[in-house]
């Protein structure tokens, strides 16, 4: 007898310590997701309330929560004060066009590299996978003089400098190192014979690369672009430094404006919300394709 | 494949057809200006200038890099007893007598100081001649040497925590990577209202955990507490990136390896010793790098939070390299600064390359 109550004594005991173990586990993991989330929820909650309020609110945690005098007038105000569908729209246009030619562009070259024997082959692809130390910063200001020299043909002729134009935020961005190595490696593991065969029914190397291997690249196109979108879409320096012209600036230079004459802390969360939440709600919508990108450029590194 | 004939793999103008594109825009966006940058640093380009562009050898290097030190006795009095000044400290001859037109000391001359200390009686002096770029040199430093290991850790931290069988861990996953979508731009201005020192949230939060004791703190506003301030901020953003890294990691270590350890009787702390860090040697290696890269590009944070103040306590390399060569128009000035850079970057990657060829 006393040893059945003894093992199940110690079988209770074993349940509890786990059990403890588990409210430590979630405690922690919890602690994290407050950390994460809470500046995020104040940011939105605070769009939605005045000043006054707004202030007064971080002092306790009605700052989280969405209380008292709620409404939309930072939005409107944001809106008022800035063009701020034109600086959506531009974030917009400039991020799909680059990433969809950054994935073409790329894919093309990483093709080339992969599959076909060319003069100077090994020796371009190591050029290209040394400028992935490149940082940009550091080639952003010579960038600057090239760009202002680049000629480009338009109805007025042919004109010199890019500044202030979609063109400039877009063509410099559409090759990058990173982007061709991804393709690059996801392509080394296909089947080779797959595409020798192709060439022997009589295929050129373009009907190759658009009907067999684009259409099996599903993973490294959704990891290039996830990666080339937030690149693109939260770039800084180099839109506030090419333009000066607000019917060109992306979103993010856009925030400058909430910062002239009396600057409305609400409008500043409103605006921040309204860059930010679509984003979040992307990848909220598609968080296992991101996580997943993120974790592949990382086991193949 | 050996047995494949070449002739079906190799056409020269098929592979530079296709490559041409991506190889053009390369070379006209990334080589040619990081060629440029080389060429600027030698030479008194500016943006826009009347005057044709001067080569100016090494001077602007010079200018930038330029150190020296100055040792000097206190001043003594006629008994020979130290003068002090109105603090109670000893008075030493003024500096300027010394960088300023003397004959004596032409290395010093234009230099300021940039610190000094205390050496026995006497006081050395480091001089430089660009005390803003050796500030920012320093924050520069301090913050990668501060943020790649924390973030590194923290990092695996979470990757560990949320790398757990438990019920809903993947959402937790999910919010830990949820700042990295966010641009740092927002990032930044976001926690400039959380860093306020009337109306700050931080320092409500502190308040009311410490039951009122904690002394608010205005963080961006003290040259103590600005660049730690920064430090975590970027930290917040960014760890939920590398912790996907290390999760990938971590879950490509085979689970047989645990059962294994299980069996020996290892402790958990042994297994994460024995079996899981072993297991992420490469994965350390390419976390590290990438955060090494990435805190030495450290910009945004500044530009939008601190524009490098206060007094100079968060200048970095890249927020001056933009402000002389963009905003002043001094492209040389800018380019010098973006060669240094890229220099320590490129000894800093081949140092991580030799050290972990070498225990392979």
């Amino acid at each position: 007898m006393a040893t059945v109550e003894e093992a199940q004594g110690t079988a209770t005991l074993e349940a509890r310590s786990v059990s403890w173990d588990r409210v430590w586990r979630y405690a922690l993991l919890i602690l994290g997701a407050v950390i994460f989330i809470f500046p995020l929820l104040f940011m939105v909650m605070s769009s939605l309330k005045p000043d006054a309020q707004l202030l007064a609110d971080t002092a306790n945690l009605r700052a989280f929560l969405p209380v008292g005098d709620i409404s939309l007038d930072n939005y409107f105000g944001a809106f008022r004060r800035a063009p701020v569908a034109t600086f959506i729209f531009n974030s917009v246009l400039v991020t799909a066009v680059t990433v969809v030619l950054s994935l073409f562009v790329c894919s093309l070259a990483a093709f080339a590299f992969v599959f076909l024997k060319w003069r100077g082959r090994d020796i371009v692809l190591a050029v290209i996978i040394a400028t992935l130390i490149v940082p940009f910063e550091t080639i952003a200001i010579p960038m600057l003089i090239v760009v202002n020299n680049l000629p480009w043909i338009s109805s007025d002729g042919l004109t010199l400098g890019w500044l202030n134009s979609y063109r400039v935020q877009i063509v410099p961005f559409i090759a990058d190192g990173l982007t061709i190595f991804l393709f690059a490696q996801f392509f080394k593991d296909m089947p080779r014979e797959l595409i020798e065969a192709c060439r022997v029914e009589g295929a050129t190397w373009f009907q190759i690369y658009r009907k067999v291997v684009m259409p099996l690249s599903g993973p490294v196109l959704a990891t290039g672009a996830i990666l080339k979108f937030l690149a693109m879409y939260n770039q800084y320096l180099w839109p506030l430094m090419v333009t000066q012209d607000e019917g060109y600036r992306p979103v993010m230079v856009g925030l400058q404006y909430f910062f002239q004459l009396n600057p409305v802390w609400g409008e500043i969360m409103a605006y921040l919300s309204v860059i930010t939440v679509p984003v979040l709600a992307f990848y909220l919508f598609l968080q296992r394709a991101f996580i997943a990108s993120i974790a592949s450029t990382g086991v193949k590194g | 494949m050996a047995a494949t004939p070449t002739r079906l793999l190799s056409s020269n103008r098929a592979g530079w057809a296709m490559a041409a594109p991506a190889v053009g825009l390369i070379l006209l966006f990334i080589i040619v200006p990081f060629a440029l940058a080389f060429g600027f640093s030698f030479t008194n380009q500016r943006l826009f200038s009347p005057n044709p562009t001067q080569w100016v050898g090494t001077a602007n290097f010079q200018q930038l890099l330029g150190v020296s030190t100055l040792t000097l006795e206190p001043e003594r009095d006629a008994s020979g007893a130290v003068v002090l000044d109105d603090d109670g400290q000893p008075k030493y001859p003024r500096l300027r007598s010394y960088t300023r037109n003397n004959p004596d000391y032409p290395h010093l001359q234009g230099k300021q100081e940039w610190f000094s200390f205390g050496w026995g009686d006497s006081r050395v002096f480091v001089l430089a001649s660009d005390v803003v770029f050796m500030k920012a040199l320093r924050n520069t430093f301090l913050f990668v040497l501060v943020v790649a290991p924390l973030q590194g850790g923290l990092a695996l931290l979470l990757a560990v925590m949320t790398n757990q069988k438990l019920k809903g861990i993947n959402f937790f996953r999910t919010v830990y990577f949820m700042p990295v979508v966010v641009s740092i731009v927002v990032v930044s201005l976001l926690w400039r209202f959380i860093y306020d020192g009337d109306n700050g949230l931080l320092n409500n939060v502190l308040g009311w955990l410490t039951f009122g004791a904690f002394e608010p703190v205005d963080w961006l506003g003290n040259p103590s507490t600005a660049l730690p301030a920064i430090i975590a901020m970027s930290i917040w953003q960014a760890v939920g990136f590398h912790m996907v890294i290390w999760l990938a990691g971590l879950q490509s270590i085979s689970p047989t390896l645990y059962e294994a350890a299980n069996i020996e009787g290892a402790s958990r702390w042994q297994a994460f010793r024995y079996v899981t860090w072993p297991g992420l040697r490469n994965t350390a290696v390419l976390v590290l790098i990438v955060i090494t890269m990435q805190a030495f590009a450290l910009f945004a944070q500044i530009d939008v939070m601190t524009k490098g103040g206060p007094v100079d306590s968060t200048q970095t390399m890249v927020f001056q390299a933009v402000e002389r060569g963009y905003r002043k128009q001094d492209i040389a000035a800018g380019s010098v600064i973006s060669v240094v850079l890229f220099l320590i970057v490129l000894t800093i990657s081949l140092v991580q390359g030799y050290l972990t060829r070498e225990k392979k």
